[in-house]
């Protein structure tokens, strides 16, 4: 008999933290690539996954008025690329003067684009909530029957699903990226000695040009997921998701792209989890300060095992 | 007359907040101008102090703790003094973090507090936050302070009903706004005091060479932790008569990180961070660039309207603000760029004990 412990404990609470988890894992690649790579904390990385759901929705919405309906992962096809270059040109006009500069210049010029960023989406599609997909997402028929022939009922509704999936493929390429390809070779030298590199003959400045693209590319998909999760969009999502993706970036080492990954699921599972009922009847942690969770975990981190999990970096 | 009379109260309260930011930008400039601290959580301290003065000092309610009815300035001194203690307990498990991780901590932890406010509501009232906060002057026309102790001994009910009836209704506006000046001209010669002190030139020290002012004997954590309280302190004062200001806060929107944190940081370094006078100048200046282009933006939406009758006004009005956002953040990245050191650069204290 599946017991009822398993079931809800599956499928309210280890689900969910789950598919969290891989969003904030998406998210956090991209800031462990810039600061090791470039060496900086980029505040602005939130608000890049927030543009890009908005423009997903756009895409969508323009698509629909053609008589065209399309699935939001399709739309956040182009609303990646366009993500992508909002990436190069901040990088390109605004973080490119600081360079040479000490690194605290670049992290609060950064710390000023997320504001405008988030001020420009706000002038375009205005401050309020829009719903990103209409509708009660009902679990998955076929992996309900499938599941509760061997007694244990597993609920999974298809977005999460597809968040899964999706992330699964994103990890394997990326993986094949970082470790098979020359650019992905060139950024793990980078990573490692700038300097070292440059004499060796890498180009440093296209190889963070790369970072850019993988980090906004990775953003991107982050940023669609989260949103057909949650079924909304807001102008502060990005800012919402910044501190758990740090936190992951933190939990995994700095500018290891899988500890990232490991730090991301560890914290999306925490969050969840911590609002299960382990003591007693009430939850162990109040769902409204779910949010601290991950502050602590980072907090702990810094202070007893600065390095992560996966000894990353320590500047 | 009338017109003069909307002028001078516009001016005044131009100034009563002008001087909260003032404040502010001077708690910052301890901290990063001084100790080169990058602290992202501005709004978390005033907030704190802003509910610290607030659940002192209010009436009595049934929607929140509260009803102590202390002196307000016994309020302002414990919103400084809780302040600071929060400074005290973050500041013993950040400081050793380097800037950008010490900036994340920062911004986590005004998360934080925003969170406590929001969800303690048997405390704090959670979103719908507190109302009728007493105001500095003004509460001298509040019939709990008029019948109590010392005013009662000057006159009775009846009298000071007739008093407050007889002197215009805004007499207690250019009190409020040079009590605010005259703090911030305080705290100003305080910070000038200890700049060119021996604990001054130790923090500039530190700031530029931490390893060689270690090497040189100087308790570096020490020092840090220090210049983090000291700026908190001043925040939560700062953030003590943003709540008298506004007389009603909340945890969101009052303490919006974008206009509280991020315009903070731009006064700072658009007047020069590590200078006392910059701190004061940008903020005064950055705030009445913020309230002028205000005043802009709606009376160019206004000839728009005027121009083509098809537009929707009111989508217009409504993202207003973010227009202006978008042109201070944009004002931020043009003073790094071209000016890093700001409007007034930080001057050196002398070297040999003469200043």
């Amino acid at each position: 008999m599946w017991e009822s412990f398993w079931f809800e404990f599956i499928n309210f609470y280890f689900i969910p933290g789950l598919v969290l988890g891989c969003i904030y894992a998406l998210g956090a690649i991209g800031i462990t690539l810039t600061f090791g790579i470039l060496r900086f904390a980029n505040f602005a990385h939130g608000e890049i996954m927030m543009t890009s759901s908005y423009l997903t929705w756009e895409f969508v919405l323009v698509a629909s008025s053609f008589g065209l309906i399309l699935h939001p992962i399709i739309g956040a096809i182009p609303a990646s690329i366009c993500s992508i270059f909002l990436a190069l040109i901040v990088d390109r006009f605004f973080y490119k003067p600081f360079r040479n500069s000490p690194t605290i210049m670049i992290v609060i010029a950064s710390f000023g684009m997320m504001l405008i960023i988030r001020s420009l989406v706000q002038v375009i599609w205005g401050p309020n909530q829009i719903t990103f997909v209409k509708g009660i997402a009902k679990p998955n028929q076929f992996i309900k029957d499938f599941t509760s022939n061997f007694d244990m009922m597993i609920l999974i509704p298809n977005k999460h699903i597809s968040i899964l999936l999706g992330t699964i493929i994103i990890m394997l390429v990326f993986n094949y990226l970082l470790s098979s390809t020359k650019i992905g070779k060139g950024m793990r030298a980078v990573s490692d000695n700038p300097n070292l590199a440059e004499v060796s003959g890498i180009n440093v400045e296209n190889i963070v040009k790369a970072t850019w693209v993988v980090g906004g590319f990775c953003a991107a998909a982050a940023g669609v997921f989260l949103a057909l999760d949650t079924q909304f969009i807001e102008s502060t999502m990005g800012f919402r998701m910044l501190l758990p993706m740090f936190a992951a970036a933190i939990l995994g080492g700095i500018g290891r792209p899988f500890g990232a990954v490991a730090g991301g699921l560890i914290i999306g599972l925490a969050e969840e989890l911590s609002a299960y009922p382990w003591l007693g009847n009430g939850p162990v942690i109040s769902p409204g300060y779910k949010s601290g969770v991950a502050f602590s975990i980072m907090v702990l981190m810094l202070i007893f095992r600065p390095s992560g999990l996966f000894r990353g970096k320590v500047f | 007359m009338e017109i003069f009379l909307g002028y001078f109260l516009y001016a005044m309260s131009l100034l009563t907040v002008g001087g909260i930011y003032a404040l502010l930008a001077l708690g910052l400039n301890v901290q990063w101008g001084f100790a080169g601290l990058f602290n992202a959580g501005v709004a978390g301290f005033a907030a704190i102090g802003a509910y610290t003065y607030a659940l002192l000092t209010t009436a009595e309610s049934q929607f929140h703790f509260g009803g102590l009815e202390l002196p307000l300035v016994v309020g302002d001194i414990l919103a400084m003094i809780f302040a600071g203690i929060v400074a005290t307990i973050i500041g013993l498990i950040c400081i050793r973090l380097r800037a950008d991780y010490l900036a994340i901590a920062t911004i986590g932890i005004a998360e934080i507090i925003k969170l406590i406010l929001k969800n303690e509501t048997n405390i704090t009232n959670g979103p719908r936050g507190i109302n009728k906060i007493p105001r500095t002057w003004e509460h001298f026309t509040e019939e709990r302070f008029y019948t109590n102790f010392p005013m009662n001994l000057f006159l009775n009910q009846k009298g000071w009903e007739a008093f407050f009836a007889s002197i215009p209704k805004w007499w207690w506006q250019p009190f409020f706004a040079i009590t605010i000046i005259l703090i911030v001209i305080i705290t100003y010669f305080f910070l000038e005091k200890l700049r060119v002190s021996p604990w001054g030139r130790m923090m500039t020290a530190i700031r530029e060479n931490e390893k060689a002012a270690a090497a040189a004997g100087k308790n570096v954590t020490k020092r840090r932790i220090e210049a983090f309280i000291l700026g908190a302190v001043i925040m939560g004062l700062a953030g003590a008569f943003l709540g008298q200001h506004l007389r009603l806060i909340e945890p969101t929107q009052t303490f919006d990180p974008s206009k509280m944190t991020f315009l903070v940081w731009v006064m700072l370094i658009a007047g020069g961070s590590g200078n006392n006078k910059g701190a004061i100048l940008g903020a005064f200046l950055i705030w009445f660039v913020w309230s002028s282009s205000e005043l802009v933006t709606n009376g160019v939406i206004e000839i728009l309207a005027t121009m083509f009758d098809s537009i929707d006004i009111s989508i217009l009005k409504n993202r207003a603000g973010f227009i202006r956002m978008l042109f201070i953040g944009l004002l931020l990245q043009l003073i790094l760029q071209r000016y890093p050191k700001g409007i007034l650069p930080e001057k050196r204290p002398a070297i040999s004990g003469k200043y």
